[in-house]
């Protein structure tokens, strides 16, 4: 007979599907990270002086920073300088033009990850950007995207061909003197995607970027950029996969949202880097810094994100809703098994009047692993008449594992409202046998029972992705039963 | 016919032990096709063990004994498979499902137990016809098919849900484990209609009861007295109602001398 503990143990053994290694030459900067080894960077991507400078300017602030401590992780001490910040696919002369150009051995390692870049076989109405290690190399639909005026491309081409955009927008929602990983990321980011949506214009496609870690031994420090103009309309999904390995990589990305009035940007993540071993060996340490700024009246931006991957998570999807009447959403469902701990939930700054945020989090925690929702609502002096509603629910399966919540509100105007609801359960060995008494069988019985506490977000993910999550999800928390 | 002469249910020298307690000491007990049998006794007697040993629970070992279902080896079975062979456990706690609609639950259920035995999926019309009857049956209203399972449910809620999921899947035999606690007499009512419009030559059904007044609604061909983890008497309906006059207190005497 199966039982509810080999259910649980399943949970925390469950098996990583896509910890291949893709078999490609590389071109690698040796680790170490100095001033030397960033000009080498700028140098390879052949970019112009006022990125470079840029990147110094960070490196130096970087320099007087210290790692945060204020997460409720265990963390490692990571050693920069055994991190190599650049590898790229060996590339024959200028880079691919078109997929006929870009290998074959990484088309194929890309379907395999069941993302194919050839267009024909692409998902209907999805483009990708596929980020390998520090570099793209390959940008789907661009041509369909560019009749509309849409811009899709890396942020390496972004720099060279698009420089006044990159100028005006790249740091001004997430200065390089944020925060110790996003100041780092300034430094050293090699790639990444950039989204351009001008005035009046719905894209036309869903705009996706599938970033893989390959190499051993690097790190990866990509950078987003999504620019949407007045009256325009953008959805954005990233999806992220790793090899397994043995010791822990670093990826620390930076994601800037501009909205302007009217605007409305989706941006929809789901995260499922390496997450180490049941030892907590090795995994993904995932530092991002996401912020998206509301700049014009009744903008909106939507973060939501399935994050079932990474031995470390620590990430803050935030909204600063500076437009009078813009609206800030933040979806989320984090698992943590096996060793794996998230501190992970999101900032909703209200600064313009009559601003609106909804926060739904949904952690589940399984194994060993620790879940964080901490998560800040401020409702500044001006902000009259904001409005804020945060939910937060935790579900434990087992009891070795942990949630944890710790919401900040500050309110500075006496109009304003804000609502916190907090829930913690426990997937019941009694809600289990019920279900079986009635003659489902234990694995969808615990799928039943985790999809249903994650629906509210799951609803808001573009409706391929969905499908895709709810699979990834009961995969993660599977494994064979019985 | 001999078929009609085998007892649905044979249980033999049954015993179990919870948290390595022995709680279940020697159980006999065989229910014919179409009977309805009543388990009376006081509290910590070993009825709820029964019902959950019945279904398959983990944490309920058994040490000793059998039990054969249609001559089936029970104790081999996982607890969906026990549903697919058609036995049900009506829950004395009604266990709460967040994020479970209660009409999704019921469909998944049904097709699950379908699919285990060879059989189609429950078309939706037909499962909506069907569970509109039984809740109207059962007088559980129609927001509550739409709710999750059992969550916000009053206790009488509870327990009118048991009975439409029994309705739904229709088993064999179906185990209420004290199914009239902490009801009024008007829902006390409604669910023993509710039960006795599912009884039929071809279902059978044990009621696990404290108290005689169950039984003035569902009139049972048997009844039994569990106590001390064994069956101390065995009888018609006359014995429950010597049990309401006389408590439980010269059976257990009686038992001491023996």
């Amino acid at each position: 007979m199966g039982s509810t503990q080999d259910t649980v143990d399943d949970l925390i053994k469950a098996g990583y599907e896509h910890g291949f290694v893709i078999n490609i030459e590389q071109d690698t900067i040796p680790p170490g990270l100095d001033e030397d080894i960033i000009r080498r960077i700028s140098a390879k991507k052949g970019e112009p002086e006022w990125m470079l400078e840029y990147r110094l300017k960070a490196y130096r602030h970087w320099l007087t920073m210290e790692p945060p401590r204020w997460a409720h992780l265990g963390l490692p001490e990571i050693d920069f300088q055994a991190i190599s910040y650049y590898s790229a696919p060996k590339r024959r002369g200028e880079g691919p033009k078109s997929l006929d150009e870009v290998d074959p051995e990484l088309i194929e390692a890309y379907n395999k990850l069941g993302i194919p870049l050839e267009e024909q076989k692409a998902l209907a109405g999805v483009a990708v950007d596929a980020v390998l290690d520090s570099v793209s190399v390959a940008t789907t639909f661009r041509e369909k995207l560019a009749e509309a005026g849409v811009i899709f491309c890396s942020m390496s081409e972004a720099i060279r061909e698009y420089p006044e955009l990159v100028q005006k927008y790249l740091g001004s929602v997430v200065p390089h003197t944020d925060n110790y990983f996003a100041c780092l990321n300034a430094a050293v980011f090699s790639d990444g995607t950039f989204v351009y949506i001008p005035e009046g214009v719905k894209c036309p496609m869903e705009l996706s970027t599938y970033f893989r870690i390959n190499e051993a031994r690097t790190g990866q420090f990509e950078r987003t950029l999504i620019v949407a103009e007045a009256g325009s309309q953008v959805s954005y999904l990233e999806g992220c996969t790793a090899p397994m390995r043995d010791e822990n990589q670093l990826h620390a990305a930076v994601v800037e949202l501009v909205a302007m009035e009217d605007a409305y940007i989706k941006y929809s993540t789901v995260q499922n880097w390496y997450p180490g071993d049941e030892q907590g060996r090795g995994g993904i340490l995932n530092f991002v810094t996401k912020r998206g700024l509301c700049k014009g009246a009744r903008s909106r931006i939507s973060w939501t994100q399935v994050e079932t991957g990474s031995a470390i998570t620590w990430k803050y999807p935030s909204c600063i809703l500076k437009g009078d009447d813009s609206v800030g959403e933040f979806y989320s469902v984090a698992v943590t098994r096996g060793r794996q701990q998230a501190d992970t939930g999101t900032k909703m700054i209200h600064i313009g009047r009559n601003t609106r945020s909804t926060i739904v989090s949904k952690g589940i925690s399984a194994g060993h692993g620790q879940n964080t929702y901490r998560g800040l609502v401020r409702m500044a002096a001006r902000a009259e008449n904001a409005r804020n509603h945060s939910q937060c629910d935790s579900l434990l399966i087992g009891d070795k594992c942990g949630a944890h919540t710790f919401p900040y509100i500050e309110v500075r105007n006496p109009t304003a409202q804000v609502e916190h609801e907090a829930t913690t359960s426990k997937l019941s060995e009694d809600q289990l046998f019920y279900c079986r008494s009635r003659g489902l069988s234990e694995e969808d019985a615990v799928s039943m029972l985790v999809n249903g506490f994650c629906k509210e977000v799951f609803q808001e993910l573009p409706m391929e992705f969905a499908v895709e999550a709810q699979k990834l999800l009961n995969l993660t928390l599977e494994g064979a039963v019985g | 016919m001999t078929e009609t002469k085998t007892p649905m249910l044979s249980i033999r020298n049954l015993h179990a032990t919870v948290d390595g307690k022995e709680v279940l000491r020697g159980i006999d007990l065989d229910v014919g096709r179409g009977e309805v049998h009543a388990i009376m006794g006081p509290n910590g007697s070993g009825k709820s063990t029964l019902s959950y040993v019945l279904a398959g629970r983990e944490g309920y070992e058994v040490t000793a004994g059998e039990i054969l279902f249609e001559g089936r080896n029970l104790l081999e079975m996982d607890p969906e498979e026990r549903a697919a062979a058609g036995i049900f456990l009506g829950f004395q706690y009604p266990v709460e499902l967040p994020g479970v609609n209660n009409m999704t639950f019921l469909r998944e259920a049904i097709n699950a137990v379908r699919r285990a035995r060879g059989e189609a999926e429950m078309d939706a019309v037909t499962f909506m016809k069907k569970v509109k009857a039984a809740a109207k049956q059962v007088g559980l209203k129609d927001t509550l098919l739409k709710r999750n399972v059992n969550v916000g449910f009053s206790g009488g809620e509870k327990k009118r849900n048991e009975i439409l999921q029994m309705a739904m899947l229709e088993p064999k035999l179906a185990i209420l484990d004290e199914t009239d606690s902490g009801l009024d007499i008007d829902a006390l009512r409604v669910i023993a209609e509710g039960v006795n419009a599912l009884r039929s030559p071809e279902r059978s059904f044990i009621l696990i009861t404290h108290y005689q007044r169950l039984l003035e609604y569902i009139v049972p061909d048997r009844v039994h007295v569990l106590a001390q983890g064994r069956i101390l008497r065995s009888g018609d309906k006359a014995l429950a109602l010597e049990l309401e006059e006389k408590g439980y207190g010269w059976l257990l005497g009686e038992e001491a001398v023996a």
